[in-house]
């Protein structure tokens, strides 16, 4: 299946082709893999484009596919309530700078979930207004979910807080 | 007398005096009775009222995607019954969905209507646990009973027909573990007469009980557009009147060939929340009774589908063929080895959109598999929907965005 049978899919790359790397419609899931510096280019057409009407950011993770270049893949999946639309935007950071622009000014359910890649994966979210851990305590060493963390790693143990 | 009058002011203008010169900071939790499945608000207290709270959720974190990662797909199953425990069935299916997505697998129409059918009992345990619990948290304790009671009833049936009341590891890639037993639809049917004399009690107590309507009507409203923009889904985007249901409008399974309503509500406040539960508690055994009526009409039959990258072969092949004990012996030491590639599939679960992005590299251990908690987004805009308000408003608030903390952490 080609991008042609998404209409999402295809407006998007009409309007902003310069952001789009490449795009495929694989299994039915429309998807549309971007510069990780235009991400908020994107998502605020997405949201605001009256062709597109996505508005809810549905789910934000990351993907560490160690050995390649660029190694994270921090995926969006977006989702049209008017439309009843589904669409998926990935951006591939590497590992030196695995850094890229939030979306919690356009989407606020990208707030908790930019922190728990940040927990998780270690990558970072510019201009995000509260860029913390989430499931895991401050004192955490490592990203656990990076694949190069070993499942069976041990964490310092730390007294009590006050 | 003049000096009596004075007196009598200064009093009064005393008893006028605002009091709490100075803001409080309260810890409450992570082990709190009301905060069941741990989470801690940190609150900053104007008297009685919350002038700020910080939602801190993590206390449950016990590393499910990382142990996704490391057995095979078979394996992450059970782990997926302990995200949401109230409904376990549930993220089961939602998993297996996502699995067989990339696998391109289609299963039969007798397993469809069966994971329709534990899909059902499971939410209605969801939700019953839920508005009984609220009631319990609000110092109701006898409808607390009712629900508990129907959800008893409703684990019966579910060990009936799953072989586990609560974590039941039903669901199997391209089946269930096993069909509905002879004897289910007479013990169903049973139940349901059962849970709805209960629910009638239950709601005869609570719905226009003064007390229990005071304490839920104007509190923790979240409107339309905050529910959007948090990407809340499930009975409290309905309850803010957005009538959105997956199983409406991306009808997975058989959900397109039931006849079911959606409830929604107007102002999104508890008190809709609650309504709009009790009606899916009625709605879903409407499903499940249209479930069990199809599964009697189709009769015995194919629930697996016959694949054996996922299912074993036949016994009687097994012991007499050569390719069929390879099949056997590689699907049970090694797994099932799903295609290269990445799938999102999202089911309606009790709490909401439920999803799972799975990712494989063609080898029979993911290398990827996120769920996308419900839980999580849907508690994320609790600040916003209590602050300013009373302290004991924050209970019902959190009853009704009924936080699951195994789902919620992972």
């Amino acid at each position: 299946m080609d991008d042609q049978h998404s209409p999402a899919l295809r407006r998007l790359v009409e309007l902003l082709p310069a952001a789009v790397v490449e795009t495929h419609a694989r299994l039915g899931d429309a998807t549309a893999r971007v510069d990780p510096a235009r991400i908020v280019d994107v998502a605020k057409l997405l949201r605001d484009d009256p062709g597109l009407e996505f508005e809810m950011l549905t789910d934000l993770t990351a993907v560490d596919y160690l050995g390649e270049e660029p190694r994270f893949e921090v995926v969006y999946h977006f989702y049209s309530v008017a439309r009843n639309q589904r669409v998926r935007i990935k951006a591939r950071v590497p590992e030196a700078a695995a850094e890229l622009p939030s979306l919690v000014a356009l989407y606020a359910s990208a707030d908790w979930m930019e922190r728990e890649v940040f927990d998780l994966y270690g990558v970072r979210f510019s201009g995000h207004p509260n860029l913390k851990r989430i499931l895991l305590y401050e004192e955490f060493e490592g990203h656990p979910l990076r694949k190069d963390y070993a499942k069976t790693a041990r964490q310092p143990l730390i007294g009590p807080r006050n | 007398m003049a000096g009596i009058t004075d007196g009598r002011r200064e009093l009064e203008e005393d008893f006028e005096r605002d009091l709490h010169v100075e803001r409080q900071l309260l810890n409450m939790g992570p082990s709190h009775p009301a905060t069941h499945g741990t989470v801690k608000f940190m609150l900053e207290l104007d008297g009685e009222n919350i002038a700020d709270i910080e939602v801190q959720v993590g206390y449950l974190h016990r590393g499910f995607e990382k142990e996704c990662e490391s057995g095979s797909w078979y394996q992450a199953i059970p782990y997926t019954d302990r995200l949401n425990y109230n409904s376990a069935v549930l993220a089961n299916v939602g998993f297996c969905l996502a699995v067989e997505k990339l696998l391109g697998l289609e299963t039969p129409i007798r397993c469809q209507w069966q994971r329709v059918l534990a899909s059902e009992l499971s939410r209605v345990a969801d939700h019953l646990t839920r508005c009984g619990a609220a009631c319990l948290e609000l110092q109701a304790m006898t409808p607390f009973l009712y629900g508990i009671e129907a959800r008893e009833l409703n684990w019966d049936l579910q060990e009936q027909l799953c072989g586990a009341r609560v974590t039941s590891n039903y669901i199997r890639l391209g089946g269930v573990k096993h069909g509905m037993p002879e004897s289910f639809p007479a013990r169903f049917r049973e139940i349901v007469t059962q849970t709805r004399t209960l629910l009638a009690d239950f709601e005869k107590v609570v719905t226009r009980n003064r007390i229990f309507v005071d304490r839920l009507k104007g509190t923790g409203v979240i409107s339309r557009e905050e529910c959007l923009r948090y990407a809340v889904t499930g009975p409290m985007l309905r309850s803010a009147g957005v009538p959105l249901d997956l199983r409406k409008d991306e009808p997975y399974l058989v959900y397109d060939q039931v006849d079911f309503d959606v409830p929604i509500g107007e102002v999104g406040d508890n008190y809709d929340r609650y309504l709009v539960c009790v009606e899916e508690i009625h709605q879903s055994l409407r499903i499940a009774e249209q479930c069990v009526a199809q599964l009697e009409k189709l009769g015995a039959g194919p629930i697996d589908v016959v694949d054996p990258r996922v299912r074993w072969p036949a016994k009687s092949h097994v012991f007499n063929r050569m390719e069929e004990l390879i099949q056997q012996f590689k699907t049970v030491t090694e797994g099932p080895r799903v295609p290269e590639g990445e799938a999102y599939t999202a089911i309606e679960s009790a709490n909401g959109e439920l999803g799972f992005y799975v990712v494989s590299d063609g080898s029979a251990v993911p290398w990827k598999v996120r769920c996308r908690p419900p839980s999580l987004l849907n508690l994320q805009p609790m600040p916003g929907m209590v602050r300013g308000a009373m302290l004991a408003d924050l209970i019902p608030t959190f009853d009704f965005i009924n936080m699951i903390g195994g789902e919620c952490d992972r």
